[in-house]
C-alpha cells in the first residue's frame, strides 16, 4: 500500500542569523594546515589521523573487552558448575569479577564509544576535516593503550590483579584479605585509571573542541546528527566526572603507600591493630559514584545518540521529535550528577539523603522514558527496513526498557533495601549498561563497517550472530533478576547451604551458564565476520543505507585523508530529512542545496532487505 | 518477521516467568511487607510499561515492514502527543516514588520502645551483643580490641559490665518486639542480611549504623554477608533464630555478661596455650 | 560534595549560558538553506581567531582541573570533621611562595602584553622572569614538604597533614604542566621567523590564563589550610552529617 504523505508543512527556507560564537572553519584549507604522515610509522602507529586513532581505541577496546568475556565465561562456570575448574579459588572468582567489571564499564565500553566512535564520527558528521588538536588525540590513545597494558601486567604481578570488586571499596581494597590488596595488584589497578582518566581527558578536550569548533558550514547545533549530540554531551559529563575517579585513586594510593589515612578508620584485621585512623570509607563512595554514577550515562548516551540515528536511516523516517530528544540528552546529563548517592542506599549514610536522591533518580526516569518512546513512534508509520543495525537497534529498545524499568526498582529507595548487593542489582546493571549499550556498539559497527572499509559485512554471520547475541542475553539476564528476588546475594563464590534458595534456583545457575557460553561464542562469529568481510565483504558503494548524515557523502569510501575534497561540504537542512513530501527520494543528504532536492535523482543502489 | 515473533514471546514469556516460575521472594518473617507491597506496585506498573512498550514495537515492525512501494509518514514530531507521554510517566513515577518514600520513612523511623542489640562484623564471622539487666549497651572502641575483649568494650563503662557477648552461636531475638539492630565493623565494610527480614544496612568501621524492624514469626533464618569482604565472605554465615519473648529472656538470662567472661577469659587463655 | 556541586553550578551555568544562544528551540526541520547568509555562494568567511580552539581547549581544561580540586575541597570539608583531625601549622614560607607565584602570575601577564605589543626584548625578560619565580615557588614548596616532615608533621601523622602534602603535589603538578608549555612557547619566542608572531603571543596569553587560574586555585587551597574558612566549612558541615 502507499502511504501518501499529508499533514505537516513541507520544508520552507527560513533565512535567519547565526549566533555570534558560531564561526565555521574556512571552507578551503591551505596544505600545509593539514598533519600529512610521512611514514609507515606515522600512518598506521603514531598516527594523528582521528579515523586511524579511532580503530587503534576500538581495536584495542574490543581486544581487552574479549580478556573480560572469557573471565565472565569463567566466573559463570564457577557459579553454575561449582568446582568444576579446579583453578578457580576463591581468590581467581574475585580477581576475575573484578577485571571483568573494570574492563567492561571503563576500558571497553567508554574507550569504544567516545574514543572509537567519537573519533569517527565526530569529524565526519560535522564536516571537519580532523579533530581540533591532533597530536593531543595521538597521546590520548597512547595513555589508553598504557593504561589497559597495566591493567594487564596485573595479571603477571605477584599476587594477581585486585580482587576488590570493580568498586575498589576500601578498606577492603588495600588489605590482605582481599586477593592483590597487599601486594601490587591495586597499585597496578589505581594507576591504571589514573592514566586512563589522563589519557581519556586528553582525548574529551578533542571531542568537546571539535563539536564546539569544528563544525563546518550551516552545520548549526540543531542540525547535528543524534550521535554527535550524544557523544558530545557524555563526553563534557566525563570530562567533569573523571576527576572524582582520579582523586579517589590519588587518595587510596596515598593510603596504600604512604599510611595515610584518606578512607582508613582505625581497624583490627586478623587481630591486629593496624596504624590507621580515623578515615572514612563512606568518603570513598561518594568520590567514586560522584564519578560512577555520570558513568553510567556516559555509556547510555553515546548509545541513545547512535540508537537514534539507526533507527532513523533504516526506518526511512525522521527521528520523531528532535527538539525533545536533545533537551532529553541535556537534562539527563545534568541530573545524572544529583543522582550518586543512589548506589549508597544501604552504605550507612545519613538516611535523610534517601528522600533527596530517590526523588532525583526518579525524576531521571521522566526524560529517559521520553527518549523511549520517540524511538518506538520513530518505527510507527515508518517504512522498516530490517537490516542487521535495526534488528541491533530493536534489541536495544528491548533490553534498555528492561534494565531500565528494573532500575525504578533499586532507584526507590525502600525498595532498594532487600535488592541492594543482590543478583537482581547484577541482572539490572548488565541489562541496563552491559547488554544494551553492546548491541548498539554492534548495530553501529554492522552500519558504519562500510563507510570505514568500503564493503559490506556479511549478512548470514551477521544475522546468526544477533539471533544468539540478543535472545541469549535476553535469556541470561532477565531470569537472573529472579534470583535476586529470592535473595542470592551478589559476588558469592559459591551460594552454599541456605535455607531460603531452592534447589531449583541451582537448575537456574547452570541454564544461565550455559547461556553465556553460546552467547560469547556468537561473538567469535562476529569477530570472525569482520576479518572475513574485509576481503569477501560485498562492495559497498558510498552510502549503502542511502543515509542523510554527511559522513556518507564523502568523495571517497572510505574517506581519504582530510575527509573532503578540496572544498569542506557546506549543510543546508538537518540530519534527518528522510521521506520528505514532493521530494523525489526518500532521503535527501544534509549537503544538498534546496533548489536540487526536486531534480536530483539518485544514483544509489536500494539497500538491503 | 521472526523478529516480531521473538518479540512477542518476549513479551508474553516474561509475564508468564513472572507469573508461574517458582523462583520469587521467600516468605517475610518481619513488619517489612510494606516493601514487598511497594515492590508488587512496582512490578504492576513497570509491568505493564514493558508489555505495552514491546507489543508496540512488534506492532510497528510488523505492520510497517519496508515495501517497495510504501513511504514512510512524515511527521517531525507531535508536542501534544509527547505533553501526554510525559505526563503518564510522571504519574506513573509519583505512583512509584510516594509510597516509596512513605515506607522509606517508616524504615528510618526506629519506634521509641524498640529494645536494642548489636552485630559486630569482622572478617570473616558475626558476633552479637545484648545489653544487659541496666538495658544498656556499653561503650565500645575499635581501640580497645585485644584476644580477651574482642568487641573492644570499654571497661571503665559501668553500662558495658553486665552486656551478654555471643560469638560462634545463633543470634536469638524476640517475637512480635521492634529491634534495633546497631550495626559495626572491626576491619573492612560488611551488611547484615537476612533475606526474610527484607533489610538491611552496611557496615562501617568507625561508624555505628543501624536498622530496626520486627520479627513476625518464630523460626530460624541464614545471616549472610552482603558487602564484599574479601576472601571469606560467601563464608560468613550465621543463623538467626526468632524465638517466643518470654523464652528469650530465659536465655538471655542463661549467658555469661562481660564481666564474668573477662575473670574467666585469662584463665581460659592460659588453659588454651597448655 | 558542597565543594563540587557549587563548582559544578558555576559550571552549568557557563554551559547553560552557551547553549541558550544555539537556538534549541528552533524547529531545524522548517530551516532548509544554509542559515548563514555569510557562507553562502561566493561569500567570504568571517576571520576567526587563530587561537579559538586552543582558547576554548584551554577553557575546558581549566574545568576539568577545577572540578578535580573542587572534589578535593569537598573530600576535605568532608574528612575534617572527624575527630581526629588536627590542622598543622601553616609554615611562614608558604605566605612567601604565593607571593612568589603571585608575581609569578603578574609577570607572566605582563609578558603577553607586552608581546601582543611587539615588544618583544621586553617579552624575553619577562618570560625568563615568569619562569625564574614559577621554579622559585616549586623549590619553596619542596621546602615546605622538608619544613614539615622535620618539625615531625608527617604525611602519614594526621590527615589533615596528608591533605596538605596532596593538595601541595597536586598543585605543583599542574604547574608542572603549565612550565612543560611556557617551555614550549619559549622556545618558539626564540625561533619565531618560523612560528609567527600571532602564535607566540597567542600561546603567551593562554599561558598567562593557566598562570592566573593557578594562583586562584591556589589562593582558594591556602584560603582552607590556614582555617580562613572554618566558619563555612563548619556552616557546610551541618547539611553532610
Amino acid at each position: 500500500m502507499v502511504d501518501i504523505p499529508r499533514g505537516p508543512t513541507p520544508p520552507q527556507i527560513i533565512p535567519d542569523t547565526v549566533p555570534p560564537d558560531y564561526m565555521p572553519p574556512p571552507a578551503e584549507v591551505k596544505e600545509v594546515e593539514l598533519y600529512h604522515a610521512h611514514s609507515w610509522i606515522t600512518k598506521y602507529v603514531f598516527c594523528q589521523d582521528a579515523k586511524i586513532i579511532a580503530l587503534q581505541y576500538a581495536g584495542t577496546a574490543l581486544a581487552i573487552g574479549f580478556v573480560a568475556l572469557v573471565l565472565s565465561w569463567l566466573m559463570r562456570l564457577q557459579l553454575g558448575f561449582p568446582g568444576l575448574l579446579a583453578f578457580i579459588d576463591v581468590n581467581v572468582y574475585y580477581q576475575f569479577i573484578t577485571i571483568h567489571g573494570m574492563v567492561m564499564v571503563i576500558y571497553l565500553i567508554t574507550a569504544i564509544f567516545l574514543g572509537g566512535f567519537g573519533n569517527y564520527l565526530i569529524p565526519l558528521m560535522l564536516g571537519a576535516r580532523d579533530m581540533a588538536f591532533p597530536y593531543l588525540n595521538m597521546l590520548s590513545y597512547w595513555v589508553y593503550l598504557l593504561a589497559v597494558l597495566m591493567l594487564v601486567a596485573s595479571f603477571f604481578a605477584p599476587g594477581g590483579p585486585t580482587g576488590a570488586g570493580w568498586t575498589l571499596y576500601p578498606p577492603q581494597a588495600i588489605l590482605s584479605g582481599t586477593p592483590g590488596g597487599q601486594q601490587s595488584g591495586i597499585l597496578l589497578m589505581l594507576i591504571s585509571l589514573i592514566l586512563f582518566v589522563a589519557g581519556f581527558t586528553m582525548g574529551g578536550l578533542n571531542y568537546v573542541v571539535t563539536v564546539l569548533q569544528g563544525r563546518t558550514r550551516g552545520m548549526t547545533l540543531m542540525r547535528m546528527p543524534l550521535t554527535v549530540w550524544g557523544i558530545f554531551t557524555a563526553t563534557v559529563m566525563a570530562l567533569l566526572a573523571f576527576p572524582a575517579l582520579f582523586v579517589a585513586c590519588v587518595m587510596m594510593l596515598f593510603d596504600r603507600l604512604l599510611g595515610t589515612s584518606f578512607f582508613m578508620p582505625s581497624l583490627v584485621e586478623m587481630g591486629q591493630h593496624l596504624k590507621y585512623g580515623g578515615g572514612s570509607p563512606i568518603l570513598f563512595q561518594h568520590l567514586f559514584w560522584f564519578f560512577g554514577h555520570p558513568e553510567v550515562y556516559i555509556v547510555a548516551l553515546p548509545a541513545f545518540g547512535i540508537v537514534s540515528d539507526l533507527i532513523s536511516t533504516h526506518a526511512r523516517k525522521n527521528i520523531f521529535g528532535y527538539r525533545m530528544m536533545v533537551w532529553a540528552i541535556i537534562a539527563i546529563g545534568a541530573l545524572s550528577f544529583v543522582v550518586w548517592a543512589h548506589h549508597m542506599y544501604v552504605s550507612g549514610m545519613n538516611p535523610a539523603f534517601g528522600f533527596f536522591f530517590a526523588v532525583t533518580t526518579l525524576i531521571i526516569a521522566i526524560p529517559t522514558a521520553i527518549k523511549v518512546y520517540n524511538w518506538v513512534l520513530t518505527l510507527w508509520r515508518g517504512n522498516i527496513h530490517l537490516t542487521i543495525p535495526m534488528l541491533f537497534a530493536i534489541g536495544f529498545i528491548v533490553t534498555f526498557v528492561n534494565g531500565g524499568l528494573t532500575g525504578l526498582f533499586l532507584g526507590n529507595v525502600v525498595v532498594d533495601v532487600p535488592l541492594s548487593d543482590t543478583m537482581f542489582v547484577v541482572a539490572h546493571f548488565h541489562m541496563v549498561m552491559g547488554v544494551a549499550p553492546i548491541l548498539v556498539i554492534f548495530g553501529a559497527i554492522y552500519h558504519w563497517y562500510p563507510k570505514i572499509t568500503g564493503r559490506m559485512m556479511n549478512e548470514a554471520m551477521g544475522q546468526v550472530h544477533f539471533w544468539v547475541t540478543f535472545a541469549g542475553a535476553y535469556l541470561i539476564f532477565f531470569p537472573m533478576h529472579y534470583l535476586g528476588l529470592l535473595g542470592v546475594p551478589r559476588r558469592y563464590y559459591e551460594m552454599g547451604e541456605t535455607a531460603f534458595v531452592p534447589p531449583s534456583a541451582h537448575t537456574l545457575n547452570e541454564f544461565i551458564t550455559v547461556m553465556a557460553l553460546i552467547v560469547g561464542a556468537a561473538q567469535i562469529l562476529f569477530v570472525f565476520n569482520l576479518l572475513w568481510s574485509l576481503r569477501y565483504g560485498r562492495d559497498a558503494g558510498p552510502n549503502p543505507w542511502q543515509a542523510t548524515t554527511l559522513e556518507w557523502q564523502t568523495p571517497q569510501t572510505p574517506p581519504g585523508h582530510g575527509n573532503w575534497g578540496k572544498e569542506l561540504p557546506a549543510v543546508y537542512r538537518w540530519a534527518y530529512d528522510y521521506s520528505v513530501p514532493g521530494a523525489p527520494e526518500d532521503f535527501i543528504p544534509q549537503n544538498q542545496p534546496p533548489q536540487r532536492a526536486a531534480t536530483q535523482a539518485s544514483l544509489q543502489p536500494a539497500p538491503g532487505e | 518477521m521472526k523478529i516480531v515473533v521473538l518479540l512477542l514471546l518476549i513479551a508474553v514469556g516474561s509475564v508468564l516467568f513472572h507469573l508461574v516460575s517458582p523462583w520469587y521472594w521467600t516468605p517475610i518473617a518481619s513488619n517489612w511487607e510494606y516493601i514487598d507491597h511497594t515492590i508488587t506496585i512496582t512490578f504492576w506498573i513497570t509491568g505493564v510499561v514493558f508489555t505495552a512498550i514491546v507489543l508496540f514495537v512488534a506492532y510497528c515492525v510488523y505492520r510497517f515492514r519496508y515495501k517497495p512501494e510504501q513511504r514512510a509518514h512524515y511527521e517531525p514530531e507531535n508536542r501534544r502527543l509527547e505533553g501526554w507521554l510525559t505526563l503518564v510517566t510522571a504519574i506513573g513515577v509519583v505512583a512509584m516514588l510516594a509510597p516509596g518514600l512513605i515506607v522509606w520513612h517508616q524504615f528510618v523511623t526506629v519506634p521509641k520502645d524498640a529494645s536494642a542489640f548489636e552485630v559486630v562484623g569482622q572478617q570473616w564471622q558475626w558476633s552479637y551483643r545484648y545489653p544487659g539487666k541496666d538495658g544498656k549497651l556499653g561503650a565500645a572502641d575499635i581501640k580497645h580490641i585485644t584476644d580477651e575483649n574482642p568487641l573492644g568494650l570499654i571497661a571503665e563503662d559501668p553500662h558495658g559490665q553486665d552486656d551478654v557477648i555471643i560469638q560462634g552461636d545463633d543470634l536469638k531475638v524476640p517475637l512480635g518486639k521492634p529491634v534495633k539492630v546497631l550495626l559495626r565493623s572491626v576491619d573492612v565494610l560488611h551488611d547484615f542480611y537476612v533475606p526474610e527480614f527484607r533489610s538491611k544496612m552496611d557496615m562501617i568501621p568507625g561508624m555505628v549504623t543501624y536498622f530496626w524492624f520486627t520479627p513476625t514469626r518464630t523460626g530460624t533464618f541464614d545471616v549472610l554477608c552482603a558487602e564484599l569482604c574479601g576472601q571469606g565472605h560467601a563464608y560468613m554465615r550465621s543463623k538467626v533464630v526468632v524465638v517466643p519473648e518470654a523464652e528469650f529472656h530465659a536465655w538471655l538470662d542463661q549467658q555469661p555478661t562481660f564481666a564474668q567472661l573477662q575473670q574467666t577469659a585469662p584463665a581460659k587463655i592460659r588453659q588454651a596455650a597448655k | 560534595m558542597v565543594g563540587i556541586l557549587t563548582f559544578l553550578a558555576v559550571v552549568t551555568v557557563i554551559i547553560g549560558w552557551y547553549l541558550s544562544r544555539q537556538r534549541l528551540f528552533s524547529k531545524p526541520w522548517l530551516e532548509v538553506g544554509v542559515i548563514d547568509e555569510a557562507f553562502g555562494a561566493g561569500g567570504q568567511p568571517r576571520s576567526e581567531p587563530l587561537d579559538r580552539p586552543a582558547r576554548l581547549g584551554l577553557g575546558l581544561f581549566l574545568a576539568v582541573a577545577g572540578s578535580l580540586f573542587a572534589l578535593l575541597i569537598s573530600a576535605y570539608v568532608m574528612r575534617r570533621q572527624f575527630p581526629d583531625w588536627q590542622a598543622p601549622p601553616v609554615s611562614d614560607l608558604l605566605w612567601f611562595n604565593t607571593g612568589v607565584l603571585a608575581a609569578s602570575s603578574l609577570a607572566l601577564h605582563v609578558t603577553q602584553r607586552l608581546a601582543g605589543s611587539g615588544r618583544w626584548d621586553d617579552a624575553k625578560l619577562g618570560l625568563f622572569m615568569a619562569v625564574s619565580l614559577a621554579l622559585l615557588f616549586l623549590l619553596g614548596q619542596v621546602l615546605v614538604w622538608r619544613q614539615m616532615t622535620a618539625a615531625g608533621y608527617l604525611v602519614a601523622g594526621n590527615p589533615a597533614n596528608a591533605f596538605l602534602y596532596l593538595i601541595i603535589t597536586l598543585h605543583a603538578l599542574h604547574l608542572g604542566g603549565g612550565l612543560v608549555a611556557l617551555g614550549r612557547n619559549a622556545l618558539r619566542l626564540r625561533h619565531m621567523e618560523e612560528a609567527g608572531q600571532a602564535r607566540v603571543s597567542a600561546g603567551l596569553r593562554l599561558c598567562a590564563v593557566y598562570w592566573h587560574f593557578l594562583l586562584v586555585v591556589w589562593l582558594v587551597m591556602l584560603a582552607f589550610l590556614a582555617q580562613w574558612v572554618d566558619d563555612v566549612v563548619a556552616f557546610c558541615g551541618q547539611f553532610l552529617t
